[in-house]
């Protein structure tokens, strides 16, 4: 599939980047060669192929409900943009 | 001093010939020295650096030592250390300050190593040439004109020129053995699961594991025994016994079945790394190998699969950046959203972004199956391979990058062509197999990178394989002319 100049804005807002007219035009001359580079995939039959994520098929640790971490807020929110009374600082989202 | 071995510093040090304070301000002094010109570090903290060897000094004094007490370290600024600076090559980390440790940062504090400083490397370690760090480009000490590689390129750069004993790493698609082989060291990537994740900053976490880069194979073994081992804060990592990686160093490698993969020795590898590669090779013959032709005809496939699912996992791994808790936010934005977009679009370099666009595109409805679900089941296509290629080798050799180090700006113009760098890399990460490259000779006044990729959990027996070329060469005491 080709991807057009509305695609490249459509996945920049998806991915929260602003993009202007100028880094879209690079954007799509480079996301088309990936994803030409990609395409080489679809030629491969992997009918009854199972889907792989871990080398070693494990299956999720189970550990025992036990409160395991302290209260670090005060040391976490020292990194920080901006919090205030523990709480972190965001513009308004509702009026 | 800088070009001996662990085991030598440790003797030293146990000796009382040299503190640690002494063997740490030498390592400091030649980071003054050599820094400006190479730019390995991007963060160093004398005063922290040197209670560390300090607390190392008394501890020996004590006769309380590890293998590993008093010597300095240098950690690739990917790993959180609790009240170090941690920017990952990333403006969107600038003034990060990390308020917890990662459990190899505090395995090394528990061996009494000195930390002695973070090294640059590709932003977010996305990236074979260190090139997209914000903090500025890596030279590689064999040539100042020329990539050291990437993504662990401070690391391999600062062990090259002798800036430090040795370093951590991370791989996810060949990050710590291209730059070995291209800065002529060595390292390992384990096998996924063996060394924790937890505190390393995420890039894709199914292939992301960390790994030494030292001099040696026997150095490497050291900082296994330190950097490995179970740790329940990775939800990926392997509950297994705490293991010796030193044990098999000097046993014979007679009866070695050695195989060599047809793709790897194809198109696109340079003549003369292709010699280098057959000259070890031949060494290994010497030394009792048997050597196997095998073939791994997924291999081709690993690059465009890798290209699918690293950045999937990075577009969701780098969704935290969103200047709230941490990190960088722009200064100026009309409303939350906008500040997201802003802050994302001015603290990530352009290949991130890159690689987060090209990850949401196929995570995106619609695309899921064709893109991610495919790569998925091809990548266990591509780790059946091995498993079949194993039961007629003990190891796969070949080389670890196709070509010796390049020029700066060769390769950024074409994200693609920087992508195939890793061909020979990549598919380890996807089988989760652990691989090493160790120095094999130069192509011109290049080093060249030997790649040795194991079965599961064969890290020990790779090291000594590995350790038995070091008896026999000394390519791996070689050093770059002015460090």
């Amino acid at each position: 599939m080709s991807l057009n100049l509305s695609d490249v804005k459509r996945i920049a807002h998806l991915a929260r980047v602003q993009i202007d007219d100028a880094d879209a035009e690079i954007a799509l001359r480079q996301l088309s060669g990936i994803l030409g580079l990609i395409e080489e995939m679809q030629s491969v039959n992997t009918d009854g192929i199972a889907p792989m994520s871990h080398s070693q098929d494990v299956t999720q640790r189970l550990r025992d409900d036990v409160v395991t971490e302290t209260d670090q807020r005060a040391l976490f929110q020292s990194v920080a943009p901006a919090v205030e009374g523990g709480l972190y600082l965001v513009p308004k989202v509702i009026e | 001093m800088i070009n001996k071995s662990l085991k030598e510093l440790a003797a030293l040090l146990a000796a009382k010939q040299i503190s640690s304070v002494e063997l740490t301000r030498e390592f400091l002094a030649r980071i003054a020295r050599l820094n400006p010109t190479i730019n390995a570090f991007v963060t160093l903290d004398e005063e922290r650096t040197l209670a560390q060897a300090r607390a190392a000094d008394e501890r020996i004094a004590k006769g309380e030592a590890a293998p590993l007490t008093g010597i300095p370290i240098a950690q690739k600024d990917i790993f959180a250390a609790h009240g170090w600076r941690t920017t990952c090559g990333s403006r969107m980390l600038e003034n990060f300050i990390a308020p917890y440790d990662a459990h190899i940062v505090q395995e090394f504090d528990r061996a009494g190593a000195v930390n002695l400083g973070r090294t640059n490397m590709d932003e977010f370690a996305m990236g074979s040439s260190n090139e997209t760090s914000h903090y500025g480009k890596v030279r590689n000490p064999w040539d100042v004109e020329r990539v050291p590689g990437g993504s662990s390129g401070g690391s391999a750069a600062a062990v090259a020129a002798r800036m430090c004993p040795a370093a951590t790493g991370t791989d996810t698609g060949g990050s710590i053995r291209q730059p070995a082989s291209l800065c002529g060291l060595s390292g390992l990537k384990p096998t996924y699961g063996v060394c924790s994740r937890y505190g390393l900053v995420a890039f894709a976490s199914s292939l992301d594991q960390a790994g030494p880069m030292a001099k040696s194979a026997e150095d490497l073994a050291l900082m296994m025994n330190v950097m490995a081992g179970f740790d329940p804060r990775d939800s990926t990592s392997l509950p297994r016994e705490k293991e010796d990686y030193a044990r098999d160093l000097g046993k014979s490698l007679a009866g070695l079945r050695i195989g060599l993969p047809r793709e790897y020795f194809a198109e696109g590898l340079d003549s003369g790394v292709a010699q280098v590669v057959q000259n070890a090779i031949a060494e290994y013959r010497k030394l009792g190998a048997q050597i196997v032709e095998i073939s791994l005809p997924n291999n081709k496939l690993s690059i465009p699969v890798y290209y699918v699912l690293a950045p999937a996992e990075a577009s969701s791994n780098l969704a935290r950046f969103d200047g709230v808790r941490y990190g960088y936010r722009a200064p100026e934005y009309a409303d939350l959203n906008d500040m997201y977009c802003k802050t994302r679009a001015q603290g990530f370099g352009a290949e991130v972004k890159r690689r987060i666009m090209i990850g949401t595109y196929v995570l995106s409805a619609g695309y899921y199956d064709a893109y991610y679900l495919k790569a998925q089941k091809i990548r266990r296509l591509i780790a059946q391979d091995f498993v079949e290629a194993f039961k007629h080798c003990d190891v796969i050799m070949g080389p670890t990058a196709p070509g010796t180090a390049f020029k700066f700006g060769e390769k950024t113009a074409d994200p693609v062509q920087m992508y195939l760098e890793d061909l020979y890399t990549i598919a380890v990460n996807l089988a989760g197999l652990p691989g090493m490259s160790i120095p094999a000779g130069f192509a011109g006044n290049l080093p060249v990178g030997l790649q040795i990729i194991g079965n599961y959990f064969d890290e020990a027996k790779m090291l000594n394989i590995g350790h038995a070329l070091q008896q026999q060469t000394d390519w791996h005491l070689r050093l770059p002319e002015g460090v």
